[in-house]
């Protein structure tokens, strides 16, 4: 197992430098002078031409994307944010926490509606409450989540005044975001847990359980449940991991301090640091969650504990 | 010669007229897949005769006399805060979300289908290559990459088009790999090689075709993936400019007044949500009237 773990973890490596190429490819094409960035409109040429030589800014591409890597490899050095001037993680690991909660309300939230409602309508295939169910799902996917935050926030920040429309001091600043993460990520996790569950009912050990006279609760939740999880776990993680650097329309319309405004701002503000290293952590928070993911479908099915404990 | 060979493209035809009709017959019998063809033709309606059902100048003409006014017979949703009418920006919106949606979706199911297609097809080293690509781009979110990517390259409808393709390529590329692996590997492709077919014989004509059902489900359904992304986008900024009559746009528009004028961001929100609706329900109708599992 832990063998098994060690290699994913190795072959993390690659993906985060060739994703790290990615960024640095795109983030060149971005229009805006840095150095002129952090002198300021009223520099003048030379001082910006010297900053920019000093900056190593003139060297060519691979140069720089090269050096970068080396920082980042041998010296852990990722930069200096070009906006504020400190260290890239200063703002960067601030504000990620801030994300992860939001990440993980959204992830709590599209559960804790996703899973009941799909097991429920699987079960009453054909239903009236099946069809609702799937108008429900079907509506949700399609509102733009920008929009519902909105029309939360009409509803009750502005008009009821009872919950927060900004921030994320407290507890209570999560509720609206989860309803609108809810929104948009929810039915995912209900489809699937449909039409998971709709394909283990039809197994044969169900019937097998069925035909023993075993209780339809127990059929439900040990036999078919059970193994109708797989495919949900992975819709889950991945909400999850998309969520991290995903949740930019919410933090935005919210306006809460998380990872993706910074890098909405970075980005805008060319400050390349920022971007690169925000992008790289999401992409190891990513890497790591679906490494989770996996090892977790081992504590569900034997099966593939067998294949990991094999290496 | 000549009789046989229209003979023989005669009963192609036949046999793929049969096969619509077939497609036809089991897609009308599945009513929530009727719904979202309505409201698909709604929205077509709209986009097609726009300039007939509403009003062209009132879309950017500022006219700061009627500014700000609530749902009326003469403004059916209203004004905006420059006296625009928003029934009319609302209605030519649906050209821009529609090209948006279809082209950036037909766009990376091109490049993306080719890639998936060339892994699946030649194995190795190259299927290594491209799919490990894949993967570093799907572990970034699909709204970050494309947010990053018009940043880069510009914030216009094509550079927003362009991102938006290339940003949701992984998932075309992993479906198109993965569908024509179970086709590649099929007794008639082996046939077809062993005959002597070329390459590109056996990828377009025999492999393709095929593979063809899950590509054209998942081509719909992100269609109104593409549209929601591209209206988020151009909610934060970077996508569609103004005055173009964006659904998105429209919404950060109004979301300083949302207060004092409600109206203002319902309409365009209504009409993203019967958009990406459409193109769902479409594409759910699609597979089901596709799967030979579900045959009565």
């Amino acid at each position: 197992m832990l063998r098994y773990i060690g290699k994913r973890l190795l072959q993390m490596i690659p993906v985060l430098i060739g994703i790290a190429f990615i960024i640095f490819f795109i983030m060149d094409f971005t229009p805006g002078d840095p150095a002129r960035l952090i002198l300021g409109q009223s520099a003048t040429a030379e001082a910006v031409e010297q900053l920019t030589e000093e900056m190593g800014l003139n060297d060519s591409f691979f140069t720089r994307f090269f050096r970068y890597i080396y920082n980042a490899v041998v010296n852990l050095d990722f930069g200096v944010s070009y906006r504020t001037m400190k260290p890239v993680f200063d703002d960067v690991f601030t504000r990620f926490p801030v994300s992860i909660y939001i990440a993980l309300c959204g992830m709590i939230g599209s559960t804790l509606f996703g899973i009941p409602l799909g097991v429920l309508s699987a079960v009453k295939q054909y239903s009236k409450l099946d069809t609702a169910v799937n108008v429900v799902a079907m509506t949700m996917v399609a509102m733009p989540p920008f929009w519902v935050a909105m029309v939360l926030i009409l509803v009750f920040s502005l008009y009821l005044g009872v919950l927060p429309s900004a921030g994320a001091t407290t507890w209570i600043h999560y509720i609206l975001p989860t309803i609108t993460l809810t929104l948009a990520n929810g039915s995912a996790v209900l489809r699937i847990t449909r039409s998971s569950m709709l394909e283990t009912i039809r197994m044969d050990y169900v019937r097998t359980a069925q035909a023993k006279g075993v209780p339809r609760r127990v059929i439900i939740f040990k036999h078919a449940f059970k193994n109708a999880l797989l495919p949900v776990i992975t819709t889950v993680g991945y909400i999850f991991g998309s969520l991290l650097g995903g949740a930019i329309i919410c933090e935005t319309v919210f306006a809460m301090p998380g990872l993706g405004s910074l890098i909405v701002l970075s980005i805008k503000m060319k400050d390349i640091p920022v971007v690169m290293a925000s992008i790289i952590l999401l992409a190891l928070s990513y890497g790591v969650i679906m490494l989770i993911v996996d090892l977790m479908y081992a504590f569900i099915d034997p099966r593939i504990k067998a294949k990991y404990q094999r290496g | 010669m000549a009789l046989a060979a229209t003979k023989n493209n005669k009963s192609i035809a036949l046999k793929r007229k049969g096969k619509l009709k077939e497609f036809w017959r089991r897609y009308k019998k599945n009513r929530s897949a009727m719904v979202g063809l309505v409201l698909l033709l709604f929205i077509l309606f709209c986009a097609i005769f726009a300039n007939v059902i509403a009003d062209e100048d009132a879309v950017t003409r500022h006219n700061p006399e009627i500014r700000r006014q609530g749902p009326s017979a003469e403004h059916w949703f209203g004004t905006d805060i420059y006296g625009r009418d928003i029934y009319s920006r609302v209605i030519f919106g649906s050209r821009i979300s529609l090209m948006i949606g279809v082209f950036s979706a037909a766009l990376s199911l091109l490049l993306g289908g080719v890639l998936g297609a060339v892994a699946a097809y030649f194995g190795g080293w190259l299927d290594d290559i491209i799919m490990r690509i894949m993967d570093m781009l799907m572990s970034i979110p699909a709204t970050l990459l494309a947010l990053t990517l018009v940043a880069a390259l510009g914030s216009s409808t094509t550079n927003l088009v362009i991102a938006l393709a290339l940003s949701n390529l992984p998932s075309f590329a992993r479906l198109t790999r993965s569908s024509m692996l179970t086709v590649v590997d099929s007794d008639y492709v082996e046939a077809a090689k062993a005959y002597g077919a070329r390459n590109g014989h056996v990828i377009f004509k025999e492999v393709m075709p095929n593979a063809m059902g899950p590509i054209i489900v998942q081509t719909t359904q992100s269609v109104s993936n593409m549209i929601l992304t591209a209206s988020s986008l151009s909610f934060l900024g970077v996508g569609v400019q103004a005055p173009a009559p964006e659904w998105g746009a429209m919404l950060a528009e109004a979301r300083e007044f949302m207060r004092q004028f409600p109206y203002m961001i319902i309409s365009p929100g209504i009409f993203i949500i019967i958009t990406a609706l459409s193109f769902n329900l479409v594409g759910d109708g699609f597979r089901d009237a596709l799967d030979p599992r579900l045959k009565d």
